[in-house]
């Protein structure tokens, strides 16, 4: 008797919980989607959200942003091994090579064709998106590196705006450079420009200066190591030469900061090579009166700037139920247009990704977000096969340098020996 | 129920209690353990739904890596086989003449154990930050060195010193736990081996050597055999100590378990990383024989 009631409880309530789930199946489909957790990113995207299913009322998304930034894509291996994950998923793009070579993502479907994506985002993203013909993920949003000046600093150095030319900023850099006794690394109180080659240096050195002294730095199926030509050289030993002979600076800090960003940010250093994600802290450093200006320009006034982005692609996990593909793509769609990259450059302070949105006049002519945007239609994102790597074989020059006394360009060639065994791996791999 | 005598019952219980760390032990060591064994035969990509199988391909990718002159592979065991070499009798020569010292002396003695353990018990991360400050080119030792009119130094920053300026670090720290076990080792040789050997008119040296020496033996087979183990597994000082846990400048500092994280995490080599493990496992493996095998022989 006493058994028997509880059994009628238990049937009961499974009959329900069976009877709530056909119905939420009938009506509406779940998708997930995952980011890392950002406080500005995650809120922006609960808002897209919302935006999205009042205009979708069958689509249910379920937002994961309870992830560490550095777990991130530790965290999307370990969901493939229990079983779970996103439909849709934001990765750095540099990623995309890694996750497609894992048959993770899978092609976007329609509207995504080429025609679309180069009709709708800035250059860097159809430069960059594609991957062996194929697209797998597109942006929200996408940072730019530029110029970061200390403008009082450059003031007490005799300047009254940042660099224009390259010529001009090595010329203010030293200018800018403080010792307290002899000119030296060890003795500098303020530094006129510091080479972070473990910060934005190595990317400031591939896509802009390579190219401003006249070469390229890969072929254009990026099989070939080229930032070794002999413009490479060039650039390699200009921008080498501001630690190991001018001495304007040194990416170990001074004056008890660890990094050369750090030592920007505490008014230390006058001249600072950075990305737009970077604005959010010099904004906070009370003390500090920084401009914003785009990358300097060679003799012929060209100008080269890198671009980056964290990126949506859809994963096969929603690829394997038409219906959760087809309501993935329409979410992809939302989140990536030109209203929902207004709404990030506003919540979180990233650059549009989509040229619709860069048409706004108020952007634009923002005197700090500006020279970023301008920087956007001559930016370049390298494909990576392996950022970490890529960046250490730059780092790792560097040091030969300024450490082991190694020729800049006997350096780069060594570092372009250890990226082109590489790319030769990956692309090799690539073809069984 | 069975009819089981309370000795029996008592046994049964334990061994229900065993059980429980038993399956712990089983599910979160061994079985990743044989798992990565299992990896070190893939083109492992954790983001796969089926892993390929490259059968032996890791391992000849690994011994062609130590044919490079300049690979981070090599220089991890290079640099691993340093660490030992130097860090370990280094850690074992200053904590026994701590230890003799400390033996010595009755006012104060605890207050100078618990000083000499407490770097022992403090996070590795921690102190390896605060040395990392004092290593500074403007840092706390280069301003003495300055002060004392000597030529300051790039520690850190120089592939040919870092090495030793990381070493020195976790020489030090690490001294405490061999101090300990060397007192420990000390107090268990009976006094009146020394009383005996002052009345034959040995000197001091003649009964440290022919005495306390050979009588800390296990002490230090004991410590040879952690010691090594915990050189060989070294990852959180040089992580800590590098720019952004690079192992640099150049490789000079790096380790093979710092090349297992940085091949998994970073590049997505699971494979390669798991491989590394393996080879270093098997190296401890036999590191450690040897040593028991050659120097744990008796003494009478």
């Amino acid at each position: 008797m006493f058994r028997s009631k509880y059994l009628i409880v238990v049937v009961a309530m499974l009959v329900l919980l069976l009877g709530f789930q056909a119905v939420a199946q009938d009506d509406i489909i779940e998708i997930e989607y995952w980011q890392y957790n950002f406080g500005a990113r995650v809120d922006a995207m609960n808002m897209l959200i919302e935006q999205f299913e009042a205009e979708n009322p069958g689509i249910h998304v379920i937002h994961n942003s309870d992830i560490a930034y550095d777990n991130f894509r530790t965290e999307l291996s370990t969901s493939v091994a229990g079983g779970v994950g996103p439909d849709v998923v934001t990765l750095f793009y540099g990623w995309i090579p890694s996750f497609v070579d894992a048959g993770y993502l899978v092609p976007l479907p329609e509207p995504f064709t080429e025609e679309y994506i180069n009709e709708n985002f800035v250059p860097m993203v159809s430069g960059s998106a594609a991957f062996e013909g194929e697209y797998y993920a597109v942006p929200t949003a996408v940072r730019s590196l530029a110029l970061f000046y200390n403008i009082d600093l450059l003031e007490a150095a005799g300047f009254d705006g940042p660099p224009e030319t390259l010529e001009e900023f090595k010329e203010m850099a030293v200018a800018a450079t403080v010792y307290d006794g002899e000119p030296s690394l060890d003795n500098i109180v303020t530094e006129g420009y510091a080479i972070e080659m473990n910060g934005q240096a190595h990317h400031w050195f591939r896509e802009a200066l390579v190219r401003q002294f006249g070469g390229v730095p890969y072929n254009d199926d990026y099989t070939e190591v080229l930032w070794n030509s002999e413009a490479g050289c060039e650039a390699f030993a200009w921008l080498t030469d501001f630690e190991t002979n001018l001495m304007t600076g040194t990416s170990e800090g001074i004056g008890g900061t660890a990094d050369a960003n750090t030592a920007f940010l505490a008014g230390l250093a006058a001249l600072h090579i950075d990305g737009s994600f970077r604005l959010a802290a010099a904004n906070s450093s009370e003390d500090l009166n920084f401009g914003i200006a785009e990358l300097p320009a060679n003799a012929d006034g060209e100008r080269e700037t890198y671009g980056s982005y964290w990126t949506h692609g859809i994963t096969r996990r929603a690829a394997s139920d038409p219906a959760r593909m087809e309501a993935a793509t329409k979410f992809l769609e939302f989140i990536t247009t030109a209203d929902a990259g207004t709404l990030w450059v506003n919540e979180v302070g990233e650059l549009p990704a989509q040229t619709a949105a860069l048409e706004n006049e108020e952007l634009t002519s923002d005197p700090i977000f500006g020279p970023f945007i301008t920087g956007l239609a001559y930016s370049h994102a390298t494909f990576f096969i392996d950022e970490s790597q890529q960046r250490q074989n730059l780092i790792d020059a560097f040091d030969l340098v300024r450490l082991s006394g190694v020729s800049p360009c006997d350096a780069l060639q060594e570092a372009a020996a250890m990226e082109q065994d590489l790319l030769d791996e990956f692309w090799e791999s690539r073809e069984d | 129920m069975f009819n089981l005598t309370l000795a029996r019952k008592k046994v049964i219980w334990a061994y229900i209690f065993l059980a429980i760390p038993i399956v712990f032990f089983a599910y979160f060591r061994i079985y990743p353990t044989i798992f990565a064994f299992q990896m070190s035969l893939y083109d492992w990509n954790p983001l796969a739904e089926e892993q390929e199988f490259v059968g032996t391909g890791n391992y000849e990718e690994l011994f062609e890596d130590l044919g490079k002159e300049r690979s981070a592979t090599r220089k991890a065991f290079e640099n691993t086989a340093l660490y030992i070499i130097i860090g370990m009798p280094a850690q074992l020569l200053l904590a026994l003449a701590i230890a003799l010292m400390l033996n010595e002396i009755r006012f104060l003695s605890s207050f100078y154990r618990v000083l000499f353990f407490l770097p022992f018990v403090t996070s590795t991360i921690a102190i390896a930050w605060v040395f990392r400050i004092l290593y500074e080119r403007q840092g706390f030792i280069n301003t003495m060195l300055e002060a004392f009119s000597l030529p300051t130094q790039p520690f850190l920053l120089s592939p040919n010193q870092a090495l030793f300026s990381i070493t020195a670090m976790v020489v030090w720290q690490g001294l405490g736990f061999a101090v300990i076990i060397f007192l420990a080792g000390l107090k268990q040789i009976p006094r009146i081996y020394y009383e005996a050997a002052e009345i034959d008119g040995a000197t001091r040296w003649q009964s440290f050597w022919r005495i306390t020496f050979p009588l800390l033996n296990p002490s230090i087979v004991y410590l040879v055999v952690l010691q090594s183990i915990s050189f060989l597994r070294m990852f959180a000082p040089v992580y800590a100590m590098t720019v952004q846990g690079s192992g640099g400048p150049l490789n000079s500092t790096t380790t093979v378990v710092l090349r297992v994280v940085r091949e998994a995490f970073d590049s997505n080599n699971y494979g390669y990383a798991a491989t590394l493990t393996v080879v270093l496992f098997v190296i401890i493996l036999v590191i450690t024989v040897l040593q028991l095998r050659l120097t744990s022989r008796q003494i009478d």
